[in-house]
């Protein structure tokens, strides 16, 4: 399966989703003038991955920031994550940033996908 | 010329550490974050206090490019708006003023109201509501921005809607990110 690497900017978000090697990231800042359009590329991405993922996968959301549009777009991909066996989230925060710890928290409420909460 | 020392007076007065006014697209969006960003970063803000400040410029200037209305006056097209960030001992305050077509003015302020009527569990509950049942808009919004910037900053979101014209309002935005946290 084809690699998907986005590299970041300053309101897009650095993403790369690598099945053969097993890294699933999205990492850095997300406000996009157009959000749909920009996670548009993931979710088709996530959706190929479903129909025959790795035994397990642990999916990292690693944000320094992301606006509400983002939010909702987050929200659609854990969505699409959570049809996926084994799925595992990594929910990565700064350790003083106490509203990404709750962002996740909130997100871990709104989908059934186990969340491990990891500081950086 | 004396309208350029009333207009530094003015910003001094006012605790002003950035002024734009103009078109809101996302590249000045990006611009005006990067200025303010350094100015709050070389003050040695608390990072807590930079980002909740940061988010709370993000979806006002969003709003200002996704929702501002273009002001028709006969030959006169204007999407001129203007955004401000003030600084003061206790508190940044970020700004905002729009045009915006009477007929838009109701439905506004009717959800600026609902919003300033919640306390901080019922604003949590309003955005998990408004997050599973929304869809991007044509305009690329989640219909979130109000909802988020009232619990980053924390206090009520302060509005007027001073007339333009026959045909149009100003809407103008203020909320306040208190420099201490609770």
């Amino acid at each position: 399966m084809e690699i998907l690497n986005l590299e970041g900017a300053e309101d897009t978000p650095k993403i790369i989703l690598d099945k053969k090697n097993g890294i699933f990231e999205i990492s850095g800042r997300s406000l996009p003038e157009d959000s749909a359009e920009f996670y548009r590329p993931v979710l088709e991405w996530i959706a190929k991955y479903g129909e025959s993922p790795n035994p397990s996968t642990e999916f990292v959301f690693k944000l320094e920031y992301f606006n509400t549009a983002s939010s909702k777009l987050i929200l659609d991909v854990l969505s699409a994550l959570e049809d996926i066996d084994n799925m595992k989230i990594l929910w990565y925060f700064h350790e003083d940033d106490e509203d990404m710890e709750e962002a996740g928290q909130e997100f871990s409420e709104l989908v059934e996908i186990p969340f491990e909460f990891k500081t950086y | 010329m004396n309208f350029i020392y009333d207009l530094h007076r003015t910003m001094m007065s006012q605790k002003l550490i950035l002024v734009y006014q103009g078109d809101f697209t996302q590249e000045t969006t990006k611009s005006i974050l990067a200025m303010a960003e350094r100015n709050i970063d070389s003050s040695g803000e608390d990072a807590n206090i930079k980002r909740k400040v940061f988010n709370v410029m993000v979806e006002s200037l969003q709003n200002i490019v996704k929702h501002s209305d273009e002001l028709v006056d006969g030959a006169i097209h204007s999407h001129a708006a203007i955004f401000l960030i003030g600084r003061e001992s206790n508190r940044y305050t970020i700004m905002a003023g729009n045009p915006i077509r009477k007929s838009n003015v109701a439905k506004l302020k009717e959800k600026l109201e609902r919003i300033n009527g919640l306390d901080k569990d019922g604003l949590k509950e309003l955005y998990k509501e408004i997050i599973k049942n929304t869809t991007i808009s044509e305009k690329g919004g989640a219909g979130l921005g109000f909802v988020d910037m009232a619990r980053k900053s924390g206090g009520k979101l302060e509005f007027e809607f001073p007339e333009m014209s026959a045909d149009y309002c100003f809407f103008c935005l203020k909320v306040n990110v208190p420099r201490e946290l609770e």
